[in-house]
């Protein structure tokens, strides 16, 4: 496990991840910037992603689906808004509907990533904020759909735990 | 309360349950506070029936738990604000730790092998 701190701030409406990879920015940005890579790893194994578009430039940016076991599809989009390759990506990330439209009553998260490079390689921070509690709220129920069976393991620790 | 092994069909359930909006907005509703059915259908532009089988859809998948009070069904939460939270952050931060440890297989991965 890479990871090396992760930090929700309720007050901010953000959480950060930080992690490190035995590799160079250069070699980490391809897993964003390549869409076949970004698939290996964008949705759980349970609901793999496929990107239809992807253009990482400002103004530009992605369409996704992820295919759930019974086939059925959740679609999202990202619009990206800042970019200096290999180093920085921000970007909003919401939801869609079966067009890919987007959907205007479902959260918008703003994803800040940050590729710096480190002896061993590279560490990245991703830092996601979220325009409400309401929306934080909202994304317990996606991200809990989306983490699936992962997340499921620590929520029952969670929970034998607050009880 | 007994806290129960969350099965693969409670977790089916689970999911079935917040994949609507408007369930979605039930539960961060009376996570915030108990509230009544009827208090909680005139949120929604649908009847009292629709919004009762929504909370009946909640309950099931044990989300919320409904008691009668006088006249009143009272919704709440089912494991309260703590749950909730520790859910909320927890998910999230599942979800991304899923993620850096898949791209942590996909640099291991032979470089040739990253298509």
């Amino acid at each position: 496990m890479t990871v090396v701190s992760t930090q929700s701030d309720q007050e901010n409406l953000t959480f950060t991840i930080v992690a490190e990879f035995p590799a160079p920015p250069s070699r980490v940005w391809q897993v964003w910037a390549d869409p076949r890579q970004l698939e290996r790893w964008w949705g759980p194994p349970t609901w793999p992603a496929t990107f239809t578009d992807h253009d990482l430039s400002v103004g530009g940016g992605a369409a996704y689906f992820m295919t759930g076991p019974e086939g059925e599809k959740a679609h999202g989009w990202w619009r990206i808004t800042a970019v200096e390759e290999p180093t920085r990506l921000e970007f909003e990330d919401g939801f869609a509907d079966e067009h890919g439209t987007p959907a205007a009553d479902m959260p918008v998260t703003t994803a800040r990533v940050d590729l710096q490079e480190t002896d061993g390689g590279t560490r990245m921070t991703v830092q996601s904020r979220f325009p409400s509690t309401e929306a934080m709220e909202q994304m317990v129920a996606m991200g809990m759909a989306e983490g699936m069976q992962q997340a499921m393991g620590q929520i029952d620790q969670l929970l034998l735990t607050s009880v | 309360m007994v806290v129960d092994q969350l099965d693969q069909q409670s977790v089916d359930r689970v999911f079935a349950a917040l994949a609507d909006a408007t369930r979605r907005d039930i539960v961060t509703r009376v996570m915030a506070g108990e509230s009544s059915v009827s208090a909680l259908a005139r949120n929604y532009e649908m009847s009292f029936a629709a919004v009762q089988k929504h909370v009946a859809v909640l309950e099931r998948a044990r989300l919320v738990s409904k008691e009668r009070r006088g006249r009143e069904q009272i919704v709440r939460g089912d494991v309260g604000t703590v749950r909730a939270a520790a859910r909320l952050l927890g998910g999230f931060e599942e979800l991304w730790r899923a993620r850096i440890g898949r791209i942590d297989d996909l640099l291991a991965a032979a470089p040739g092998d990253a298509r």
